[in-house]
């Protein structure tokens, strides 16, 4: 056992000294890429489900491909594609933007189809009690349907995100300076791992808080 | 509303109703009269159930017309939730939501629908509950209900808004038999208050002691139709006897 050497490597202090702000400031980057690529996945998910609720034959054609692409495609080649190849049609973005909008289709589209499999797990005659007592589709949808889906979806998307959200670390690869990114350069210039280890206790302390939110929610819905 | 009593309530002329290539109704022609409990017996598949959602439109028609309070309400153009608020259901399978207490799934249709201010709201459902005897479990949620209370609910909830005309499609099929009476009660007492019901169900003894018309529904049409003395002691129709005799041989 050589804890002074672990302590040397991995747990510098003159190396944290040296680069806490550094890591800090790239966990601030992940937070705000995590947040940003939750809300939106998540509402554009339900916007799709609600809509393939509707029942339009070529509207559901589309959010299908849709989801089943976008299920399919690693996170990792949309960010390279729109960061590297979209500039080509004349779509330049910055690397935030890239991992932004590809982390958050992805999530759209596996948040539409746990959406989905709630609204198909919920009895077909809430619908038609609440249409039996004059209430518009819209209106049973939004008082009795999705608040019995969306119980069910909880621990599947509590996960999901989770899962997805990890993934802003891929946005090192188009230059974002997010978490891991930091680590990894700070512990180039450092010839030292103490800012890698850093980076697990950062991240730990943004993704934590996720999880444990997430049991929250699935113990509070039942 | 002032109802001339000759007038009925509800009036289905030539119904006829398909799903895709199967006809499941083929010319249905019956009138409902004001405060009038008609009871429609048949055998399975014989389309009795489709012909009730038919009358609140929740299935659509195929050709024929329904009229509800002088309205046509199978024409296209036909404001569904407008009269839907007249027109009370009662399911199966209760229907309730799982999601809200029990005075709240009765007073989400008179606050949303009607548009009656929380206070308002919660009195009528309150009367509801009381008139099915269900005062006592008014915060309580479905799934802490038995099927007969749940049903009861149900029953509630559709009367709230105060309807002209109640449907129940089998409201105690889905019940365990000690169960059923206290659901009978209920739809007993309704009838009592006037209310004009109209009732699927293969609760016979029911339909012997309350009913006002019984209609024996067989392969989508009208068969036949009389009071209970005449339906249950003399049917005309051998199919109707055939019906009869199976379902009074099990008792």
């Amino acid at each position: 056992m050589n804890i002074q050497g672990l302590i040397f490597t991995f747990l510098n202090p003159e190396v944290i000294g040296k680069y806490y702000l550094f890591i800090l400031s790239g966990m601030w980057v992940t937070v705000k890429v995590g947040v940003a690529v939750g809300a939106t996945g998540l509402t554009i998910g339900f916007l799709l489900a609600f809509m393939r609720a509707a029942g339009v034959r070529t509207v559901n054609v589309a959010i299908i491909v849709f989801a089943d692409v976008l299920r399919s495609l690693p996170p990792l080649v949309g960010i390279i594609l729109l960061f590297f190849a979209f500039p080509y049609i004349g779509i330049s973005m910055s690397a935030f933007a890239a991992t932004w909008l590809a982390l958050s289709l992805v999530l759209a589209a596996f948040a539409e189809e746990i959406f989905w499999a709630g609204l198909r797990a919920t009895p077909k005659g809430l619908m038609e009690a609440g249409r039996s007592t004059g209430m518009s589709w819209m209106q049973t949808m939004w008082y009795v349907v999705w608040p019995h889906a969306l119980k069910l979806t909880v621990p599947p998307l509590t996960n999901r995100v989770i899962a997805i959200v990890k993934g802003t670390a891929l946005g090192a690869v188009v230059g974002l300076a997010e978490v891991l990114n930091n680590a990894q350069s700070a512990t180039s210039s450092a010839g030292n791992a103490t800012p890698l280890m850093m980076c697990a206790i950062g991240s730990l302390a943004i993704f934590l808080p996720v999880v444990l939110v997430g049991r929250y929610l699935e113990r509070r819905f039942r | 509303m002032l109802n001339n009593a000759s007038q009925p309530i509800l009036s289905i002329r030539d119904l006829h109703k398909s799903y895709g290539d199967n006809p499941v109704l083929k010319g249905i022609n019956l009138d409902i009269r004001a405060g009038e409990l008609v009871f429609i017996i048949g055998p399975s598949g014989s389309g009795k159930s489709s012909l009730l959602r038919c009358c609140n439109v929740l299935e659509p028609v195929s050709s024929g017309s329904i009229h509800f309070d002088g309205q046509d309400i199978t024409r296209p153009r036909t404001d569904l939730n407008a009269v839907r608020q007249k027109i009370g259901m009662v399911f199966q399978h209760f229907n309730l939501y799982p999601h809200m207490t029990v005075l709240s799934n009765i007073m989400l249709a008179l606050r949303k629908v009607q548009k009656l201010p929380k206070a308002a709201a919660e009195q009528r459902a309150l009367e509801a509950l009381s008139q099915v005897n269900m005062l006592e479990r008014a915060s309580y949620y479905p799934d802490q209900l038995s099927g007969g209370q749940q049903q009861r609910v149900g029953i509630a909830r559709s009367i709230a808004l105060h309807p002209k005309i109640v449907l129940f499609d089998e409201p105690t099929s889905a019940l365990d038999p000690e169960l059923v009476s206290s659901v009978l009660e209920a739809m007993r007492k309704l009838k009592t208050m006037g209310m004009t019901m109209i009732v699927v169900s293969h609760e016979m003894g029911f339909a012997r002691a309350a009913a006002d018309r019984v209609v024996f529904m067989d392969g989508g049409v009208v068969l036949e139709q009389g009071t209970p003395q005449q339906i249950f002691e003399q049917p005309r129709h051998e199919r109707t006897q055939a019906f009869i005799s199976s379902v009074t041989s099990r008792h």
